[in-house]
């Protein structure tokens, strides 16, 4: 099962001439870093890094913002057509992001935002904040209302209760969501493909898939690169995915059961 | 609070509205002209072009094959996991890894493990089993592109799946097997008679959820085929027809088209299978 990555991790070690070897060696005999310190000085490389960085932070904290207000809002305030708000966010989380691309490209070019970061940041939204709604809604829900009763009783204002007592309560599922929404930002390319061109504007997902024409000739694919820079991008991820086993899991299922 | 459901409705509605709109239109990106309403040219050239047809079936033919693959192999890994065993925590974690590493690197890694000449995925079949006589070009050659992407596809998800199936797995209540146990009942009749029925939610849930995003693929296919007519995907083929030759209508035409396709699969599961009654 992590073969493919383990494979990844010794391809990124080989010299070069270990790596196109025939027959195949399976075992680098004088392992090296060259392949790491090209990757980390290419220039296009760290600014997609950067990019890619920016990129994640900001959808999620924005998702994360807008998510637990709208999922308060649908957690506890009754109001006429809230189930029918809930069921459309549920089939949202469900989209296919392609059936949008025409207007949002339409959209990003309209704004002036083709081969910018913000179209990503704005675009991204469209996938992670119904699945933060949705998601957060179940963790609000699973706040005792008698809570926020008291709370009420007690002369606080709507966005009082939500501010001092929903999001200290809700923080659990805001880790869980808010780790989604960033592993999503971080691994998108479809959008990051279409709506920026231009090797400094490129997150980590679009630099890596170009690599290959922009380090070399076209025919000879510099594989070696490629995978040390696929086991730096990957790296945080497993660590994060490892780390936060059970929060992801939690959220995974939370998000499974959408149905 | 009504902002930012306001925002959320915006920001997914909108879009969708405004594609349905443009998939009726001749508009093109870039040009000075603006655009007019064509009415539905653009879905009768869509019905009867070729590359479009050729693109549904091989996106059709590589959902059914990998969702049902994933379901099989995610089902037995879950079963598996949910036995007790020495480092079963670990398993459960490594099972994250595929599924947090992005598609577009799996399919990078991939691709350098198909390479024809330097790739370990050869030199296995090749040199150490033997089972072909010289090695292939599995991303190169048409028949075997395909099954490539598919198994690239199987390696991310079938860990993902059975993660959501353990789930299901572990609220099945232990005394049923007791029971079961007790009056005599075989481990296959308990897995026919007790894990399969219960486990449906789970399992259906999880088709959903799976078949949706294998109607879309779009990553895989582009990262080890680019933009190659005959590994085409509907969404590669959209993404093409929008971005590269920037025919906003067309592609939005055909953006339309992905959408109604899922809709059919979406309707079809919840004809046969009936999830009120699960």
């Amino acid at each position: 099962m992590l073969f493919p990555f383990v494979w990844a991790l010794l391809s990124s070690l080989k010299p070069s001439e270990e790596l196109f070897a025939t027959p195949v060696r399976y075992w680098p005999d004088n392992p090296t870093l060259e392949h790491y310190r090209l990757v980390v000085e290419n220039g296009d490389f760290q600014q997609a890094l950067l990019n890619s960085a920016i990129v994640a932070v900001s959808v999620t904290l924005m998702s994360l913002v807008l998510g637990s207000l709208a999922a308060h809002a649908l957690g506890r305030i009754r109001f006429r057509g809230r189930s029918v708000v809930l069921y459309a966010v549920l089939a949202m989380t469900m989209f296919p992001q392609i059936a949008v691309l025409g207007a949002l490209f339409e959209m990003v070019n309209y704004f002036r935002l083709y081969n910018q970061l913000p179209a990503l940041v704005l675009t991204y939204m469209i996938f992670t904040l119904p699945f933060t709604v949705w998601v957060m809604t179940g963790f609000m829900r699973a706040v005792p209302m008698e809570i926020e009763e008291a709370a009420y009783v007690d002369g606080a204002t709507p966005f009082q209760v939500f501010y001092k007592i929903m999001l200290p309560l809700a923080l659990p599922g805001m880790v869980t969501t808010g780790l989604l929404a960033f592993i999503a930002a971080w691994n998108e390319f479809l959008f990051a493909l279409s709506f920026t061109q231009t090797p400094d504007k490129r997150t980590v997902t679009y630099a890596i898939t170009a690599f290959a024409g922009s380090t070399s000739g076209m025919y000879e694919v510099p594989w070696g690169q490629t995978m040390a820079a696929s086991v730096l991008v990957t790296a945080p991820l497993v660590a994060l995915a490892l780390i936060f086993q059970r929060h992801i899991l939690a959220g995974l299922t939370a998000g499974g059961v959408k149905g | 609070m009504a902002p930012a459901l306001l925002c959320a409705a915006f920001v997914a509605l909108y879009p969708l509205a405004r594609t349905f709109y443009l998939s009726f239109t001749n508009a093109r990106f870039g040009d000075p002209n603006p655009a007019k309403v064509v009415g539905a040219r653009n879905y009768a050239d869509l019905v009867s072009d070729v590359f479009f047809r050729d693109a549904v079936v091989l996106t059709v033919l590589f959902t059914v094959v990998t969702v049902l693959a994933e379901l099989v192999l995610g089902l037995l890994v879950a079963l598996l996991v949910n036995t007790r065993f020495r480092g079963r925590g670990g398993v459960r974690a490594a099972m994250l890894i595929p599924w947090a590493i992005p598609t577009v690197i799996s399919a990078q890694m991939w691709k350098w493990m198909f390479n024809d000449v330097y790739g370990v995925f050869n030199d296995i079949l090749v040199n150490r089993l033997h089972l072909f006589p010289k090695a292939i070009a599995f991303t190169a050659e048409e028949s075997t592109s395909f099954w490539a992407a598919a198994i690239v596809d199987i390696w991310k998800t079938t860990p993902f799946m059975a993660l959501l199936l353990l789930a299901g797995l572990q609220l099945i209540p232990s005394d049923l097997y007791e029971a079961a146990r007790v009056d005599g009942a075989t481990r296959w009749q308990q897995f026919v008679k007790i894990t399969l029925p219960l486990l449906r939610p789970a399992m259906l849930v999880a088709l959903i959820f799976r078949t949706l995003d294998a109607l879309r693929v779009f990553d895989v296919f582009y990262v080890m085929f680019g933009n190659r007519p005959d590994t085409m995907t509907m969404a590669t083929y959209a993404q093409q027809t929008l971005v590269s030759i920037s025919d906003i209508g067309y592609g939005s035409a055909i953006s339309i088209a992905i959408f109604l396709v899922i809709g059919i699969f979406v309707t079809l599961y919840i004809v046969v299978f009936r999830p009120e009654e699960a």
